[in-house]
């Protein structure tokens, strides 16, 4: 057993009895940190995988917690009703949106998605359409019933949040072990090389924006559900620059993203008995963080593959000499 | 129409503004291909340090407005210019080699520092720049009075502008720099110290947005630790708007933009402002996916 | 019928006529190499068969079918493969999965399949695989395929680019200099695995400045000069062709 295997188990275990020891307060930071695992393997999909400058997830995490906040306060869905709506109103907008941007190389895309925040949060701000409260943001959003257990507690959420984590590792590591996750590495490796291999570029970058957006909204129905009040300032550009950084230290892989949310959200936490002072080191440790590993915490392993042993050397037209 | 030409002036004037923080963001950009996020900060910190000598250190009392003014906003640019220089020291050069995006996480670190310091030694509240520092004559223009403080505003990016412009085209060290943009092996062969030069463009880039800082604190009167965030995405997006890496571009960009601004403040909602300027953003790179000015390098095959 | 038929295609680059109204063909089951002078436009005409430029005027028809204006990896499936002249490997990434880059347009795994790691998904991974190591058996580099494709020697990054190619079941392979970089050795072997890759019935159009190559295996040769056709034909027919002889004369120290 490697060591990376075995760091995950002790991982898995740590988070599944952690309850048992932490108190409410640590619970709700964790409950914070998985919302931004969440948020993070979704935006590993795009910016860690297919290598598309992206910038503005905060974007479909708001769009995500508003319909959930709308569907369940003005007509009376329950949340769980509304998760997959939420996620896919989030993924209507990624394809409205990017469907025309996609194309853009590097920093241009990475100024387009900033504005897409800030589009969205002015919107909101705005109370577009008289649905989102204003500045004031929605209020009284009903707590999750799963299937007649209500959702209440700290420790229910941390139990539900951490499970939908649980699901989404395995989803997205199936994914990156597949022919899709490998195209997503062609293209963020050498679009022209993977178009010209057959790989169909701009549908797969346009797929990967929308998969990573659908994720963001149903991480915005768990987030509206626990705080049960939304403002469009949970959403701002910050919170954007938060999840990037994230999955820019994880390095790419899905145990990254996860230290590295620990890390972003848990350090701002253990730093509070400096109070004021808490932020100006956190963006010192950014600094640091990135100048002791620019490549990330944890790049992804090659994958591997069951090569059956067919004795080589035969019919080969080259001296390719022994590896 | 008199409101036409006042916003248009209104918008020139930040537009200069802009395009001042975009030109660093832009040069920065052409030699390090990095997008120097903690930019804006720098601008804010020329914000403070500005307010500090006039007022605190009472230059303006020691010195007269006019002349204070004048002798900070020098000060100034070059203060910031010296941070500006060991920022890319301390925070960029190790990270020459790795992956942009390293470097890009780094400037936001360098970002949230900045704004938390200046937030920790000035306070979170916002400061106002005394009245008198502010020229308060009015010019009459096509029958229109125009306040003063907004030409000279106009004038003192314009100028700067052309400074460097000038700099850049007409000495061999701007043709240095232009150099190391285009291509940063090529530059080394041929002699030129590649790091003497980037942190040549550190000094220049901060020191024009340091001075802007200082423009805005005269101009609005008022300052505070987080419009380094705002200014610094508008400037960037001016800079992106021209075509990054672009210098013409980033004056052309924040220009527009301003103006873009202002005319949607005062014609369709001031709340929706910034939304619209992204928005004309995002439309004019679906037409121009390498901005205004930038150029259009088709895929070598 | 030809399986490659190029109808007065012209691609101008600014005011610049890059190719200027050509027009060729490439039989079934043939090796063709295009030659000429450096700048005569010959790597604009693959980029032109492959859709990564767009020609201004003309037709290309591929199999009967016109093909103008596809983009590339609409043309990789209906089966055109390349190589690059630059080497454009995924250098960071294992040699094996540079070969499933081409093969992945024959898989069909959707993204939920992908996600949940069907059996029928499973399957196809499996196949894939093992089609793939065929592939790099063919060219000699089984023995590589766990290496980051970036470490390979130059010569055996161009046999892997063929690799690649070959894993899409390409009708025509095109290749771009692909002796470009070797040394004599391996150039020798390229030209074997060039006839063993029509022998198994793929039709092979290539640039190569390597003449001795050219001679031994194309049946066909056509000459560009400036953007136009200067010449084409058997390559003993070309190569006594005056105006080739003119082209060429100077201009390179090419072996004929």
């Amino acid at each position: 057993m490697n060591l990376r295997t075995l760091a995950g188990i002790l991982l898995t275990l740590c988070l599944a009895l952690l309850p048992l020891v932490a108190g409410p307060y640590w619970i709700s930071v964790c409950v914070n940190v998985g919302l931004y695992a969440l948020l993070g393997l979704s935006l590993n999909v795009i910016l860690g995988q297919a290598g598309i400058f992206h910038m503005g997830h905060a974007a479909f995490y708001a769009v995500g917690a508003y319909t959930t906040a709308i569907l369940n306060t003005l007509y009376q869905w329950p949340i769980f009703a509304a998760m997959p709506v939420a996620g896919a109103v989030a993924a209507l907008v990624a394809v409205a949106v990017a469907r025309p941007i996609i194309h853009l190389r590097g920093d241009y895309l990475l100024i387009v998605t900033i504005g897409i925040v800030e589009i969205v949060r002015i919107a909101l701000l705005n109370d577009v359409g008289g649905y989102t409260g204003g500045s004031n943001g929605i209020f009284g959003i009903a707590r999750p019933n799963f299937f007649g257990f209500k959702i209440v507690k700290t420790v229910h959420f941390y139990y539900l949040v951490w499970g939908m984590v649980a699901v989404s590792i395995l989803l997205f590591y199936g994914l990156w072990r597949s022919r899709y996750g490998r195209a997503l590495n062609y293209i963020k490796e050498d679009d022209v090389a993977a178009e010209g291999c057959g790989v169909h570029v701009t549908s797969y970058k346009l797929s990967a924006f929308v998969l990573g957006a659908f994720w963001a909204g149903m991480a915005g129905t768990l987030y509206a559900a626990q705080m049960t009040t939304i403002t469009p300032e949970s959403f701002n550009f910050m919170e954007s620059v938060i999840i990037f950084a994230v999955v820019i230290l994880s390095g790419g892989s899905i145990l990254g993203v996860l230290v590295s949310a620990f890390l972003f959200i848990g350090l701002p936490e253990l730093l509070r008995e400096f109070s004021n002072a808490r932020m100006l080191i956190f963006g010192l440790a950014m600094m640091l963080m990135m100048i002791w590993r620019p490549q990330g915490l944890l790049p992804p392993r090659p994958r591997r593959y069951h090569v059956a042993d067919s004795g080589s050397g035969a019919g080969g037209a080259s001296a390719g000499g022994a590896a | 129409m008199e409101q036409f030409f006042q916003q248009l002036l209104n918008g020139l004037a930040v537009g200069g503004i802009y395009a001042l923080v975009a030109l660093g963001y832009t040069m920065v950009y052409g030699v390090l291909k990095l997008i120097n996020f903690a930019h804006g900060d720098l601008f804010t910190i020329g914000a403070y340090l500005g307010l500090t000598l006039l007022v605190s250190c009472n230059l303006s009392g020691l010195l007269g407005p006019a002349a204070a003014v004048l002798a900070v906003f020098v000060m100034v640019g070059l203060l910031v210019a010296i941070l500006g220089c060991l920022l890319e020291r301390t925070a960029y050069r190790p990270l020459r080699k790795a992956n942009r995006l390293s470097a890009v996480v780094s400037a936001l670190g360098a970002s949230i520092f900045f704004q938390n310091a200046v937030m920790l030694i000035y306070g979170a509240r916002f400061y106002v720049y005394p009245d008198y520092l502010r020229p308060d004559f009015t010019v009459s223009l096509f029958g229109m009075a125009v306040p003063g403080v907004r030409l000279m505003v106009i004038a003192a990016s314009v100028l700067l502008m052309l400074a460097l412009w000038a700099f850049i085209q007409r000495t061999r060290t701007g043709a240095a720099i232009r150099a190391v943009a285009i291509d940063q092996g090529a530059a080394r062969l041929m002699g030129i110290n590649v790091n003497r030069v980037i942190s040549l463009v550190f000094f220049i880039g901060p020191g024009l947005g340091g001075a802007a800082g200082l423009m805005v604190g005269i101009y609005y009167g008022q300052i505070d630790f987080t419009m380094g965030w705002s200014y610094g995405l508008k400037a960037f997006t001016a800079a992106i708007l021209g075509g990054i890496g672009n210098i013409p571009g980033a004056m052309l960009g924040g220009l527009l933009l301003g103006v873009i601004e202002a005319l949607a403040a005062g014609y369709i909602a001031i709340a929706w402002k910034d939304a619209i300027a992204f928005l004309v953003l995002i439309l004019i790179l679906i037409i121009r996916p390498t901005g205004i000015l930038g150029e259009r390098t088709a895929d070598k095959l | 019928m030809s399986l490659l038929e190029l109808h007065e295609v012209s691609k101008l680059f600014g005011g610049l006529v890059a190719l200027n109204e050509l027009s060729f063909s490439v039989e079934e089951g043939s090796v063709v190499g295009l030659i000429g002078p450096n700048g005569a436009g010959k790597t604009t005409v693959f980029n032109c068969i492959t859709g990564n430029y767009r020609p201004e005027h003309g037709r290309i028809s591929f199999a009967g079918r016109n093909v103008t204006g596809l983009r590339p990896h609409a043309l990789v499936k209906l089966g055109i493969a390349r190589t690059f002249q630059s080497i454009r490997l995924f250098g960071r990434l294992p040699v094996l999965e540079n070969v499933l880059a081409g093969r992945h347009c024959r898989l069909k795994s959707g993204l939920l399949a992908s996600m949940l790691h069907t059996p029928a998904q499973r399957r196809e991974e499996r196949e894939a695989v093992r089609r793939c190591m065929e592939e790099l058996e063919f060219v000699g580099l089984a023995g590589h395929h766990a290496e980051e494709a970036g470490s390979l020697s130059y010569g055996n990054q161009r046999l892997l680019e063929i690799a690649r190619a070959l894993a899409s079941d390409p009708h025509l392979l095109i290749l771009d200099e692909p002796a470009g970089g070797m040394n004599d050795q391996e150039t020798v072997a390229l030209i074997d695995l060039i006839s063993a890759i029509r022998d198994r019935g793929i039709t092979v159009l290539l640039i190569e400045h390597d003449m001795r190559l050219v001679m031994r295996i194309c049946e066909k040769l056509v000459v560009l000069e400036n953007g136009c056709l200067i010449a084409q034909g058997e390559p003993a027919v070309v190569r006594a062709n005056p105006a080739v002889i003119e082209a060429y004369l100077g201009a390179e120290s090419e072996v004929w």
